[in-house]
C-alpha cells in the first residue's frame, strides 16, 4: 500500500512541477459565461429531479395505513413461529427444509415445512419478536426487512399486490 | 377477480392505529392494553356491572400480544409476582 501512496505522490508532484515551470502564457481574456450557466443550472434541474420523488416516496414509507389482520412471529433458534390470534389462536412453526429432504425444483435453504399463508391487496400489520437471540425477519421482495429482538414488539406493514411465493432468509447472526 | 374476493369492510377486524404508539415500537402497546382490559374487569367487577365493555382491551392485547408473553403474565398474576399496577 505504501508503493502506490508513493507512486501517487511522486505522479502528483511531477504534475505540478510540470505546471509551475513554463513559458508559455493566454493573455486573452476567456469569456465563457454561456457554457458556465448551463452547466450550473443544468445539474441542478436535475438533482431536484431526483429529489422530489425520492423525498416523495421516504414520506410514503411513513404512511399510516389501518391494516386488514395482524400477524406476529417470533423468531427461535432456528425457526419461525407464526401466530394469528385476531379470530382464534392459530399458531404454528416453521423450519426449514433441510436440503437432502427438498423435493426436485425446490430452492435450497429457502423452503419452509409450513409456510405463511396471507390475503394480497391487504394491508397486513406484522409484529415481529423473538424468543431467544436476536433475528431478523425479512422478505426482499416484498420490501420488508425487520430485526426481532427479545422482549420488544415491532411494527412493520405489509402488502403484496400479487399472488405468489415470496422467500426470505434469517438477516441477523442468531447463534451457532 | 381478486376485487371480488375481499370481504366488505368492517367483516375483517384488527386492532386500529393508536396514536398513543405510532412508532415501530409497539411493546408498550400490547402491554397498555392487557394492562387496561385487568384494570377494567377489576373496576367493573368492583362495582358490580357488566365487564362488556372491556372486551375492547381484551380483543387488541389478544391480536398484538405474543402468546408466549400473554402467558407468562397470566401466571405471573396467578402467583402474585406481575409486576404492573393492577
Amino acid at each position: 500500500t505504501l508503493m502506490i501512496v508513493f507512486l501517487i505522490s511522486s505522479l502528483v508532484l511531477y504534475i505540478i512541477s510540470l505546471m509551475l515551470t513554463t513559458e508559455l502564457t493566454h493573455t486573452s481574456t476567456m469569456d465563457a459565461q454561456e457554457v458556465e450557466t448551463v452547466w450550473t443550472i443544468l445539474p441542478a434541474v436535475i438533482l431536484i429531479l431526483i429529489a422530489l420523488p425520492s423525498l416523495r416516496i421516504l414520506y410514503m414509507m411513513d404512511e399510516i395505513t389501518t391494516p386488514t389482520l395482524t400477524l406476529k412471529t417470533m423468531g427461535h433458534q432456528w425457526y419461525w413461529s407464526y401466530e394469528y390470534t385476531d379470530y382464534e389462536n392459530l399458531c404454528f412453526d416453521s423450519y426449514m427444509t433441510p436440503p437432502l429432504e427438498l423435493d426436485p425444483g425446490e430452492l435450497r435453504l429457502l423452503e419452509v415445512d409450513n409456510r405463511v399463508v396471507l390475503p394480497t391487496e391487504m394491508s397486513i400489520r406484522m409484529l415481529i419478536s423473538s424468543e431467544d437471540v436476536l433475528h431478523s425477519w425479512t422478505v426482499p421482495s416484498l420490501g420488508v426487512k425487520t430485526d426481532a429482538i427479545p422482549g420488544r414488539l415491532n411494527q412493520a406493514t405489509l402488502m403484496t399486490s400479487r399472488p405468489g411465493i415470496y422467500y426470505g432468509q434469517c438477516s441477523e447472526i442468531c447463534g451457532a | 377477480g381478486a376485487e371480488s374476493q375481499k370481504p366488505p369492510p368492517g367483516k375483517w377486524w384488527t386492532p386500529p392505529f393508536d396514536p398513543r404508539f405510532p412508532n415501530q415500537n409497539q411493546t408498550r402497546n400490547c402491554y397498555q392494553n392487557f394492562l387496561d382490559y385487568h384494570r377494567c374487569q377489576k373496576t367493573m367487577k368492583r362495582r358490580g356491572k357488566s365487564a362488556q365493555p372491556c372486551e375492547y382491551y381484551f380483543r387488541v392485547y389478544h391480536s398484538l400480544c405474543p402468546i408466549s408473553w400473554v402467558q407468562r403474565w397470566n401466571d405471573q398474576i396467578k402467583e402474585g409476582t406481575f409486576a404492573g399496577k393492577i
